[in-house]
């Protein structure tokens, strides 16, 4: 039972990472009907812009993260601007292979400046707390909660603020709503900006939590949490963080039993079954558009 | 206008020009005019081949995006190199290797079915993400089997694939592709690329083309898979991840998308250019994945798209039209 709890923690932990990238696939989704694989690739280098900042100045968490927050908001604003938006009305397999060129691209720029992984200095002095026999560090605390918090930051923001309103109006009817005065390019930069920062910041969690950050981590992490999204639904923003905890859970208990070798398959497997019984996730509703 | 003594009309042209190919490419290597190197390069240049004008049957006349051609090539690597190094080590090569690529071919065929069966439902995106999970799936899949060495991968493989026998299967991949794209059933599959409904409401039975598209296409790639093996003699699932798709990706959309012809040319540049590139080391593959994003912004269709060389078609498709004078007077 106690294993079982501490399993738990770990899952909850590794899932709030997740869910945080698996929000910057599902927003740019649900607002462009686009799978932005270079995401992945923007959460990686949240993790690289942070090992730079600590580099050059020794500065506390909480600057490194909004530094890097920063950071990764306007390459994800550059990436739509110079490789996405030309194509907006081009076939929608040029938008996909566009992405996953730029994924490749930022992967292995950063692969050819920094051929080995690195570790990632201590950001925080790591506490390790007992509750009942439970361990919790106060990284574990730290992850968990700046997570939750930039969820509902968030979803405060879509549902309650005339911006959500915006992007949602945009996710429905592009043509309409640019009719209507909403400026939509600008609005898709706006959520570009927001899904990059969420994955800058769940790359430096990640680097904190697993303290190696290597080149490899947009694919090796970045397309789990691509998994997540489309398990949860992709476009829903709520059905993301659901797909992350579920996925999150998957992989740690896999672990727990298999040799970790397994990790991929059982996660590729878990889409590929959900895909064929839930072809629009758990919680996304079926389109009526034409494909 | 000489008729019937015009022999680049002769039907038996395309015949006899193919097998002397084949003749010269048997014969050339034991001259001593082609290196170990220029050798190497021919037979990469005719495997990327296959692999492109394979893929291209998914990606340009069907119009789907497929990213999983890679795990195909790799079931097909796999398959070939157990029959030669674990099951049948001592079998004489002329008559084991044919059936090892055959057979490697027929795995990757069989798995392209479940792939094929997805496609019925699911279409863009959607389909990508199949793809792509199959691509993982077989990679780390793969990874788990200790009998083919696990990710270290299968070791002392014999080199079987020469020139003659890489453009022996080039030629048979794309006679085949060629006759399947300029039949009915090809038809049937470029009208699902224009648009799925309305084929479908013209009669195509789009289950059966998109089938056929599919498992044509991953037979070609895990002949190509064996035919790497069994070039390189070593093989790991680390060769076979999404920078390998995305290599066979760049040769269709630079060579032009449901072409034949743009087939050959991407395959011929990527290769060339990839071997020029060796230098860069891991900067060379930023060099692919950025001309492919480049391509997409500014020639979507790649150099070809949707033309091809009249030599490569049916003769049916190349007849010119006929002069005024020659049109039968209306009534």
């Amino acid at each position: 039972m106690k294993y079982l709890a501490q399993q738990a923690i770990n899952a909850l932990q590794l899932g709030s990472i997740y869910a945080l990238i698996a929000l910057g696939y599902s927003m740019v989704y649900g607002v462009l009907t686009m799978i932005n694989f270079a995401h992945g690739d923007v959460f990686m280098l949240g993790a690289f812009f942070c090992l730079l900042l600590i580099a050059i100045v020794p500065v506390p968490f909480w600057v490194a993260l909004i530094v890097v927050m920063g950071a990764t908001a306007i390459l994800g604003t550059l990436i739509e601007r110079f490789a996405y938006r030309p194509l907006r009305d081009a076939p929608r397999v040029s938008a996909i292979i566009t992405a996953l060129g730029c994924g490749l691209v930022i992967q292995n720029t950063t692969l050819g400046i920094s051929p080995y992984a690195r570790p990632m200095p201590h950001l925080l002095d790591n506490v390790t707390y007992q509750f009942g026999g439970l361990t919790v560090t106060t990284l574990q605390i730290i992850i968990i909660g700046v997570s939750v918090g930039l969820m509902m930051v968030l979803d405060f923001l879509i549902r309650k603020t005339s911006f959500g309103m915006a992007m949602r109006a945009v996710a429905s009817d592009r043509a309409t709503v640019s009719l209507l005065g909403v400026p939509a390019n600008e609005i898709i930069a706006i959520t570009f900006a927001i899904g990059a920062s969420l994955g800058g910041a769940a790359g430096l969690l990640y680097g904190m939590a697993y303290p190696v950050v290597s080149a490899g981590m947009g694919i090796t992490v970045g397309w789990k949490a691509f998994v997540a999204a489309v398990i949860g639904g992709i476009g829903n923003m709520r059905g993301a963080v659901l797909g992350a905890f579920i996925l999150g859970a998957v992989e740690v208990m896999t672990v727990a039993v298999l040799p970790s070798t397994y990790r991929d398959l059982i996660s590729y497997s878990l889409l590929l079954l959900i895909l064929v019984f839930k072809p629009h996730g758990l919680l996304g509703k079926p389109t009526l558009h034409k494909a | 206008m000489s008729g019937m003594n015009d022999w680049t009309k002769s039907r038996y042209l395309p015949s006899v020009v193919l097998f002397a190919g084949l003749i010269v490419t048997a014969i050339l290597p034991a001259t001593g005019l082609l290196n170990d190197y220029l050798q190497f390069v021919l037979v990469s240049v005719a495997i990327n081949a296959i692999l492109c004008v394979s893929l291209n049957l998914v990606n340009g006349w069907m119009g789907e995006f497929s990213v999983g051609h890679a795990g195909f090539m790799a079931l097909g690597a796999y398959a070939s190199a157990i029959l030669t190094v674990k099951l049948f080590p001592a079998a004489p090569d002329i008559l084991l290797f044919p059936i090892a690529v055959l057979i490697g071919g027929c795995v990757a065929g069989l798995a392209g079915i479940p792939v094929g069966i997805l496609s019925f439902k699911t279409r863009g995106d959607y389909l990508a993400i199949i793809t792509l999970a199959f691509l993982m799936i077989v990679k780390s899949g793969l990874e788990n089997i200790p009998y083919t060495g696990g990710p270290r991968g299968l070791l002392g493989i014999p080199r079987l694939t020469t020139v003659a026998w890489a453009y022996f299967w080039c030629v048979v991949a794309f006679w085949v592709i060629r006759n399947l794209v300029y039949s009915k059933y090809g038809r049937g599959i470029a009208a699902i690329r224009e648009d799925e409904i309305a084929a479908e409401a013209m009669g195509v039975n789009t289950r059966t083309a998109k089938l056929v598209a599919f498992v044509t296409s991953s037979f070609f790639a895990g002949v190509a898979g064996a035919l790497f093996a069994h070039q390189l003699q070593f093989i790991n699932p680390s060769s076979f991840d999404i920078l390998k798709s995305t290599e066979i990706l760049v040769m269709v959309y630079l060579g032009g998308v449901a072409s034949l012809g743009g087939s050959l040319l991407g395959a011929g540049v990527v290769t060339i250019l990839t071997q020029c590139l060796q230098p860069l080391g891991t900067w060379r593959m930023v060099v692919l994945p950025a001309l492919l994003v480049l391509l997409m912004l500014f020639r979507p269709a790649g150099i070809m798209g949707y033309r091809d060389w009249n030599w490569l078609k049916p003769r049916i498709f190349t007849k010119p039209r006929l002069e005024k004078s020659k049109q039968a007077p209306l009534q």
